[in-house]
């Protein structure tokens, strides 16, 4: 576990000295198709690079269709063996996409790929644009600017790092389990972190699954248990992480265990003890808030562990000092009072998020009437309502517990596509109203209209089963419902719920009277989900849901190196997604492990310790945790591995003790003089483009 | 702040005079220093708006130019009809969002020598004064005859709070504010589903059929929650329910007595102040006898009456959702 360590890799990449001799610099323009050619004249920016720009070491210029094809990189590879060019300027789409591709071909002509900068004239401006002659004469300005600082780009040299081979997975619902056993199956060790008793997550209070409708917890708790019993997974339960230290390979993760009252080794998850616990408390949590549980307490029959929990706040023993009857009855003598939170810390290479959502609090939208009007559910109370397990018994009744429900409604997108809670649409609700309208049908023969707005069954067999609920003889109805009511006023309204909506296919208002009404709520982030992103150093969107490295292109990776995500913490997916994600989450660790090592990116900052103060402004702002104070020195020195180069270090310093290597003030000041350089018709200026603008000016903008 | 710009309307005069009454009394009482504007015209209603839209935003915006000119200290313009509030604050509103409107209107107040900035007046309706400005506390400590004993069932109508470009009111679907002011007076209130619906508006006059269905439905649904009268916050809704109850009665042969009176008017009651003054006896259907229930048990049909939509007793029953002002989660409701 421990022995690799995580100290600082001492000085980072080296800073290197400019290339001797003559610069000799490529330019090359790429059409992107009609992308940027449609509104950039690239072959004019390219004949004006090439004697425009002479001066600043330009020695060949050329455009192509696709400059990130073969024969566009070969354009590149055979300038630099045959014109002997040794730095490369490529004016082509954002860095983000291609700014690797051109870096890797700089260097397989054997140029150290740092000599080598990508300027955007397609994000930054044909596709922001329309005036051909004002972007053009921008494209040159851009140009101009990437030559002046590749001028100043030093060669840099890849960090490397060893790779500890555990990883940490945080969740313990489908897509967590899934991480944890693709990667233990493999052979290396996993430690699973759930903040709850029990593994199983949402899954586990589901009745059935669409559109297959099988049994959630037949399919569920076979890999609960396999994830329990695996040598390779060290189950924390009823655990947190409070803590996370270290980079990518060599993280260190604090680990709190809240006590849980029980003794793990000696509990035989008998059960004697919840069965004669006096307290009966309303388990809001796996019972969505319909059931009941004991102050001692295992989630669910299937839990894993069956090891229970006490819930202090509602023990007779811990409020009124009397009553211990779990321990009288307890024959291992399992029960320990007195028990405290522990902290432990894990060493791992790799970390995947699975910390999942929470539903939609219903609550919010007043109209339709959640916990005023008693027969409104949620659709989490609907799970545990026709969950044989849950606490009717699997009986859908009304919340007289008595009553079945002859006619049900189920309104869709509740908290989804809505400007007043969540714009996304929550991407589960409709199969799972349509589930709801064929397990209602089933268990009760009720009359069920669903209140859609649009019906999105897109995945495998899913439009299949709408249809299948179709000839059920569901009803549907086109149009998002205005309110619940109970005020009854027409003939078969008294008593009902009723339910207006705008029917948008029959064009008119309608109120329909029913029994229950079920919502369908959306999906949300955790409400800790932003102290979360905090916590492992990744970032999330406004609502909350995690970014991805890639949307498309690396959707479980992070902008972090070593932190994955899986399953709904990036946005709402469904079981089958959610399973994928763990799995290809796993890949990607996997892959890290047989490496054994990897390459870090040298951009970097570091810090001159001789003009460092020790002010120590820097050490909170570094949003990885990659800088610390040297107390007997008394400077700040930055972790080359943990450092992300993000530079907000290097702009906060009040001192400018701290330089990033490929983003120094020399390189940030010329490529801003480049730019300037250029007039807005696109002519060279002997001097700046703002007249009056003197270096020292620059430099105050920069500064500021 | 408590000197405020205020915009009466037309009603507050004539048919709304026990609301202009007891307004002003009740401000006095709160500490609320209403300025009327000069030379204000009406707010051309329900009516002007679906007619023509650059004479009614001018119509409108006229009395804004002129308190923009009143204002000293930034004071908000304050209005106390539904009406006339939702139709200063959707004229400013959209002179802001459609430029070419605002220069419409600015050249019709410029033939009087007027102009209109949109955005430069705050305008406010009285009961969310009362509500953010003075607050309940405050309010509360001014109660010296709670009004215990009587049901009342809130009614807002359809021109309060939404819509509400400035974002002030908390819930527009199912706004409470008027709920929990009669609260903090002491009555008994009644959840009432029909809150936001329509008065029926100027429907009594071009058709009266459609008019009196609504208030029905209205006048229906108090009654069936066992409430004493109905409490509004716009003299429409007040003039509707009350003058065309008789019709009302008489096209579907039913006998209800409903009254309905303006909130302030219970404030001024509850306050202590004398009911004569507060208008109390203006409206046409009685408030007086259900008044004369302050103070004496609730009627054990209303207490049963709540207690209806809630779930019978029974072990098997299932625990109803957690409210946010109800204890933390865990403790046993059985």
């Amino acid at each position: 576990m421990s022995g690799k360590g995580h100290q600082p890799i001492e000085g980072g990449p080296s800073v290197g000295v400019p290339a001797e001799g003559e610069i000799r610099i490529g330019v090359y323009v790429c059409h992107c198709g009609s992308n940027i050619a449609g509104v950039v004249d690239v072959v004019e920016v390219t004949r004006w690079a090439g004697e425009a720009l002479k001066d600043q070491g330009v020695v060949v210029a050329r455009d192509y269709r696709f400059m990130c094809s073969s024969p566009g990189q070969d354009l590149v590879t055979n300038d630099i063996r045959d014109l002997g060019l040794n730095r490369i300027v490529v004016a082509a789409c954002s860095p983000h996409l291609h700014e690797n591709t051109f870096r890797t071909a700089t260097a397989r002509a054997g140029l150290n790929p740092y000599l080598c900068e990508l300027v955007s004239i397609r994000e930054q401006d044909s596709w922001v644009h329309t005036d051909k002659a004002a972007a053009t004469a921008k494209a040159k300005a851009i140009l101009s600017g990437g030559v002046e600082r590749v001028r100043r780009n030093t060669p840099l040299d890849a960090i490397n790092v060893d790779i500890n081979p555990a990883t940490l997975v945080v969740g313990g619902g489908i897509a967590g389990i899934q991480a944890a056993l693709e990667i233990a199956d493999a052979g290396f060790h996993v430690y699973l972190v759930e903040k709850d008793a029990s593994i199983g997550g949402h899954m586990a209070q589901f009745d059935k699954t669409f559109p297959t409708l099988d049994c959630a917890a037949c399919i569920l708790t076979p890999r609960m248990v396999s994830a329990g019993t695996h040598p390779n997974v060290t189950l924390l339960t009823w655990s947190e992480v409070t803590h996370v230290d270290g980079y990518v390979g060599n993280f260190t993760a604090t680990i709190r265990k809240k006590a849980r009252y029980v003794d793990e080794s000696l509990c035989t998850g008998c059960g004697i003890c919840q069965e004669k616990c006096p307290k009966n408390v309303i388990d809001e949590v796996y019972e969505a808030g319909l059931g009941y549980r004991k102050a001692i307490y295992t989630p669910f029959d299937q839990a894993v562990p069956r090891t229970p929990v006490i819930d202090r706040e509602n023990c007779t023993y811990f409020q009124k000092g009397t009553c211990k009857a779990c321990e009288k009855f307890c024959e291992t003598n399992a029960i320990r009072f007195d028990q405290q939170d522990e902290e432990i810390t894990v060493d791992v290479g790799n970390i995947i998020l699975a910390t999942g959502y929470e539903i939609f609090d219903a609550r919010r939208i007043a109209q339709y009437g959640y916990g005023r009007l008693p027969n409104v559910f949620t659709s989490l109370e609907f799970e545990r309502l026709s969950n044989s397990a849950g606490p009717t018994n699997g009986r859908i009744v009304l919340r007289d517990g008595v009553t079945e429900p002859k006619t049900v409604g189920v309104i869709h997108c509740v908290g989804s596509r809505d400007r007043n809670f969540n714009n996304y649409c929550s991407s589960i609700c409709c199969m799972q109203s349509l589930k709801f309208a064929h397990l209602v049908k089933e268990h009760t023969g009720a009359t069920v209209y669903n209140f859609y707005i649009d019906m999105r069954t897109t995945a495998k067999s899913y439009d299949e089963f709408y249809q299948r609920v179709m000839e059920e003889g569901t009803l549907f109805v086109r149009g998002k419902p205005a309110e619940v009511t109970e005020a009854g006023r027409l003939p078969g309204e008294e008593g009902k719920l009723i339910v207006q909506v705008e029917d948008t296919l029959a064009g008119r208002q309608r109120r329909i009277p029913v029994d229950m009404v079920v919502l369908s709520v959306g999906l949300q982030p955790r409400p800790d989900a932003k102290e979360l992103a905090t916590r492992f150093g990744i970032s999330c969107s406004s609502d909350g849901w995690a970014i991805e490295k890639h949307p498309k292109l690396d959707p479980v990776a992070t902008m972090t190196e070593g932190v994955f995500i899986a399953g709904c913490v990036s946005g709402p997916k469904d079981i089958p997604t959610s399973v994928a994600q763990g799995a290809a989450a796993a890949a990607r660790v996997l892959g890290r492990i047989q490496m054994k090592q990897m390459n870090l990116e040298p951009i970097k900052a570091s810090v001159h310790s001789e003009h460092c103060s020790g002010c120590r402004i820097c050490n909170t702002m570094c949003p990885y945790n990659a800088i610390s104070f040297d107390a007997a020195k008394g400077v700040s020195g930055i972790n080359a591995a943990m450092c992300q180069g993000c530079g907000t270090c290097v702009a906060a310093c009040p001192a400018g003790a701290i330089a990033g290597t490929g983003f120094s003030d020399e390189q940030v000041l010329a490529q801003i003089e480049g730019l300037l350089r250029v007039g807005a018709d696109g002519a060279p200026l002997k001097r700046s483009a703002y007249p009056g603008t003197r270096q020292d000016a620059i430099e105050e903008v920069v500064r500021t | 702040m408590s000197r405020y710009l205020y915009y009466p309307g037309c009603s507050m005069d004539g048919s709304g005079r026990a609301y202009g009454e007891s307004l002003t009394a009740v401000c006095e009482k709160l500490g609320l220093t209403l300025a009327e504007i000069d030379d204000w015209n009406c707010c051309g209603a329900t009516e002007y708006v679906g007619v023509s839209l650059s004479p009614a935003y001018s119509l409108i915006a006229r009395n804004l130019a002129i308190a923009s000119k009143a204002k000293t200290d930034g004071e908000p313009l304050v209005a106390a009809c539904s009406a006339c509030y939702l139709n200063l604050a959707k004229a400013d509103s959209y002179m802001k969002e459609r430029p070419q409107l605002g220069e419409r209107v600015n050249v019709a107040l410029n033939a009087g020598g007027l102009h209109y900035d949109p955005g430069a007046v705050e305008i406010r309706h009285l009961l969310e004064v009362i509500m953010n400005d003075v607050g309940l506390d405050q309010v509360r400590a001014n109660v010296v005859k709670p009004l215990a004993g009587l049901r009342v069932a809130p009614y807002l109508g359809c021109m309060l709070p939404r819509p509400d470009p400035d974002h002030r009111w908390k819930n527009h679907e199912r706004p409470d504010d008027l709920d929990r002011l009669l609260e903090a007076l002491g009555a008994d209130v009644v959840d009432f589903p029909l809150k936001t619906e329509c008065c029926g508006g100027h429907m009594t006059q071009i058709a009266p059929k459609v008019g009196l269905e609504l208030i029905k439905r209205l006048v229906d649904e108090a009654e069936h929650h066992l409430a004493d009268m109905m409490v509004t916050v716009c003299p429409m809704c007040q003039i509707n329910i009350d003058a065309y109850q008789g019709e009302m009665n008489a096209e579907f042969h039913t006998k209800h007595k409903m009254p309905i009176v303006f909130f302030t008017q219970l404030m001024g009651v509850a306050f202590g102040l004398d009911q004569k003054k507060m208008g109390i006896g203006r409206e046409l259907t009685d408030a007086r006898p259900a008044l004369k229930k302050i103070g004496k048990e609730l009627q054990a049909v209303a207490v049963e009456a709540g207690a209806a939509h809630r779930p019978r007793p029974d072990k098997r029953a299932l625990p109803m959702p957690r409210m946010d002002d109800e204890a933390p989660a865990g403790e046993a409701r059985q």
